[in-house]
This record gives C-alpha cells, sequence and structure tokens, in this order.
C-alpha cells in the first residue's frame, strides 16, 4: 500500500476517536474543553504530526533554499503575480459579500497590477489607492451565517474547520484558472500551485520558526492562533461597507 | 421641577462617560509615550544587549507581567501550590521578556501610527498601526488598565490575535496532556529557558 493511503487510512480510524470530555461537575475544564472546539482532537493532532513531518522535510527546506538562492528582489515580484493571479477570485467573494468598495479595490487592483504592473509583477495598485486585502468563500461563507463547526486539522491544507474547508472547495470553483483549458494550462496550474506553495511558507519562515520555539504544545497554539486570526477577520468585515467617494478620488 | 431636576441629574449622568473618555485619552496618550521610547531604542544604535537593557525597565514598568502570568495559568491557579505559583511567576518574566526581546532584531526600521481607541470589558484598546521596511503594515491593539492606580498593558493583539490568550491556550493544553502538573509546566518552562 502506498504511505499516502497509509496516512490517510490510520487518519480515518482515528476519526473515531474523540477527545476525553471532562466531566460535567468539573465546570471549568468543560468550559475550556467547548471552548476549544476541538472534539476529534486525537485525528487533528495526528494530522497536524503528518504536515509537521512533511514541512520539516519537504516544504519548510525548500523555502529555507529559496530564499537563500534567490534575492528579495525577486521573490517580491513572483508574490505579485501569486497574488495577482489570485485576485480574481478575491473579487468574486467581494461581490458574494456584497462588499462594493472591496469589489472594487480588487477589480482595479486585477486591472491597473495586469497592465501597468507588467503582467503582475510589480504592485503599482497599491501606490494608486487600492491596497491588498484578501478574502475568501469560507469568509464568505461566514458572512451568509456558516457556522465554522468542529475545528479540523487537515492533510496538506492544515488548520481549518468545516465551513473553511468548503471555501476552500468554493475558491478553487470561483477560479476562471480552474475551468481554462488551453496548452500547457495543467503544467500551469501545477506550477502556480508549487510556487504559491513555496511563496507563503518563506514569507511564514520566521512567524513558524517563532511558534515552534516558543510554544509548549505548538499544536495547541496553531489551533488558538488560527481560530482568533479568523474570528477577526470575520468581524472585521461584518460592518457596513457603504459606498463612500474613494480616497483617491477627493482632492 | 423637572428640568432643574434633569439639569442637576445631567452632570451626574455624564460622569461615567466623561471619566470613560478621559480614560481612553490617558490610554492613548499612554501607549502613544511608551512606542515612542520603544521604536526610540528598537531602531537606534547599540548592540542587542544594550537595548535589551535599556527595554527592559520600560516592560517591567507598563505590562502588567503578574497579571498576564495569573491568566495564562487558566484554572490550574487554584491547583498550584504557593511555591509553584511563585516558581511560575519568575519563570514567566523571563519567558516574557524572551520573547519580546526575540522581536528587536525583526523590528529594525519600525514605525508606528496611532489609530482609533474604543472601551472594551477588559480595558481601554488603543489601536496602532506598526509598519516594518518592506512588510505590509500590522494592526496592533493594546488593551491598557488603569485597575491598579495607574496605567498598565494587560493583553496585546496582533492582527486579531490575542497574546495572553494564545499563551494561556498553549499552557492548559500543555497541562491537561500532562496531568494536570504544575511541576511538569514548570520544568517545561525551565527547559525552554535554558534551550
Amino acid at each position: 500500500m502506498p504511505p499516502l493511503r497509509v496516512i490517510l487510512f490510520a487518519g480515518l480510524l482515528l476519526m473515531g476517536a474523540c477527545a476525553d470530555r471532562p466531566a460535567a461537575g468539573d465546570a471549568d475544564a468543560l468550559a475550556e474543553y467547548k471552548a476549544n472546539n476541538d472534539p476529534i482532537e486525537p485525528a487533528n493532532r495526528f494530522f497536524y504530526r503528518v504536515n509537521d513531518g512533511l514541512d520539516t522535510y519537504i516544504l519548510a527546506p525548500v523555502a529555507r533554499g529559496y530564499r537563500y538562492a534567490v534575492p528579495e528582489a525577486v521573490r517580491r515580484p513572483i508574490h505579485n503575480v501569486v497574488n495577482n493571479i489570485a485576485t480574481p477570485v478575491i473579487f468574486a467573494n467581494d461581490v458574494l459579500q456584497a462588499k462594493p468598495r472591496r469589489a472594487g479595490d480588487s477589480m482595479m487592483r486585477f486591472l491597473i497590477n495586469s497592465t501597468a504592473g507588467v503582467g503582475g509583477l510589480f504592485d503599482v495598485a497599491t501606490s494608486l489607492g487600492y491596497p491588498e486585502h484578501d478574502s475568501g468563500f469560507g469568509t464568505t461563507l461566514a458572512l451568509w451565517g456558516v457556522g465554522e463547526g468542529p475545528f479540523l486539522f487537515l492533510p496538506v491544507i492544515g488548520p481549518s474547520n468545516p465551513r473553511d474547508a468548503a471555501g476552500f472547495a468554493g475558491n478553487v470553483a470561483l477560479d476562471p484558472l480552474t475551468f481554462a483549458t488551453f496548452g500547457g494550462s495543467r503544467t500551469l496550474g501545477i506550477a502556480r500551485a508549487g510556487v504559491s506553495a513555496i511563496d507563503s511558507r518563506e514569507r511564514l519562515l520566521d512567524p513558524i520558526d517563532n511558534i515552534k520555539k516558543s510554544a509548549l504544545d505548538p499544536y495547541a497554539t496553531f489551533r488558538s492562533l488560527y481560530r482568533q486570526n479568523r474570528q477577526a477577520e470575520i468581524d472585521g468585515l461584518r460592518g457596513p461597507d457603504i459606498a463612500t467617494v474613494p480616497a483617491w478620488f477627493k482632492k | 421641577m423637572l428640568s432643574r431636576r434633569a439639569t442637576l441629574a445631567a452632570p451626574a449622568l455624564l460622569l461615567p462617560e466623561l471619566a470613560r473618555a478621559q480614560g481612553a485619552q490617558s490610554a492613548s496618550a499612554f501607549i502613544a509615550s511608551l512606542g515612542e521610547s520603544l521604536t526610540a531604542i528598537v531602531n537606534g544604535p547599540g548592540s542587542y544587549e544594550e537595548k535589551k537593557r535599556r527595554l527592559a525597565p520600560l516592560v517591567e514598568r507598563d505590562v502588567d507581567i503578574e497579571g498576564i502570568a495569573r491568566f495564562c495559568l487558566g484554572r490550574f491557579v487554584r491547583v498550584a501550590t504557593p511555591a509553584q505559583q511563585q516558581e511560575y511567576n519568575r519563570l514567566f518574566h523571563q519567558v516574557l521578556l524572551n520573547n519580546i526581546f526575540g522581536k528587536i532584531g525583526e523590528f529594525q526600521g519600525v514605525t508606528f501610527r496611532m489609530t482609533n481607541t474604543s472601551a472594551s470589558e477588559e480595558g481601554t484598546l488603543v489601536g496602532t498601526l506598526i509598519q516594518r521596511p518592506n512588510q505590509k503594515a500590522n494592526t496592533v491593539q493594546w488593551i491598557v488598565s488603569a485597575t491598579s492606580g495607574q496605567p498598565k498593558i494587560i493583553d496585546v493583539k496582533a492582527e486579531g490575535t490575542s497574546l495572553r490568550l494564545t499563551q494561556r491556550n498553549d499552557y492548559t493544553s500543555f497541562l491537561t496532556r500532562n496531568g494536570e502538573n504544575v511541576g511538569a509546566l514548570i520544568d517545561a518552562m525551565r527547559a525552554q529557558l535554558q534551550a
């Protein structure tokens, strides 16, 4: 049996294993258990170890090599291109979230950076008053009222929950490149995924190293950071997005 | 009569609001002044060790380290013996300082800008925007409480993630997985500091 199948099979077996729920009498422990929102913690920890192994021995060394071999002056345009290709998905989500100002920013960023920014190599749009922002279908679902569900640590993808996992699939479905077929489109898709993974990992080298060094239970720390960060991002978008006159339009 | 009563009552009703506004103003001034001092040291000349020496008294003065330590121990505060609590506090102090000093290198050429200040249940939330060269600006909120008589930082939220809540989740999860033994946490913290 190939190793990946063995890993997934073991993971599925562990799915049945639930975290020990504290006794009802221990109110504080029970409150902590509920706050962690991690009923299948043993399975999640298993996949955390799998991902951590893949990261330690493959992705992180590749990202370190990339940082060592490629100067920042080259890494930055590569990062800009990766961001630019992802902008249509952000735009689609801005629209689905009924955020006209953010949708306008995304559209202008894509138009400006694809043209004046030479195919996305340079982020000209930020200096013209269209700042970068991130969004995805997981956030869209949250704004539509879908609950996060229990915490999940997914193979390869990492920290997530059912809503964000559906969001991940939604982002793929919203991406025009998913359905584009032309000569070399498959190769382009694979190359883009690879470059995007290395670029993201390179940018996270220092923060992840710091967390692993300072945390006594890195899994619990990553879980906490992921959940807090997602909640803050969603809360930040709950306010009204009134179509006021943009800053660049004012004298 | 009613209007006179209302006139007399109005200042009394406004007092908490006024106190809150003053609290927000003083918390904001407190963070602005601390921010100036911190960035002057971090961006200024001197070796890493010198910067550490100059930063330590500022952190000791303006951060409620004991309060944060107590918060991070969560429900295990009641389980820990007085001796364990004392040792935990001592180690936590060093861990926190090390974590702050560890970022000195990362924060070269840093500038900060004050944003909005608001009241919350925990204390006054003072917003700042921290900019490092070639990096996206980070939103950092400082939670300031003046319950001890003078303003102190009781938490820092970077991009919405609370420093003390993350630390508490780390410690309590470690304790849950290590037989709820505070001694094990103390040993792990000691090992971490020696590494």
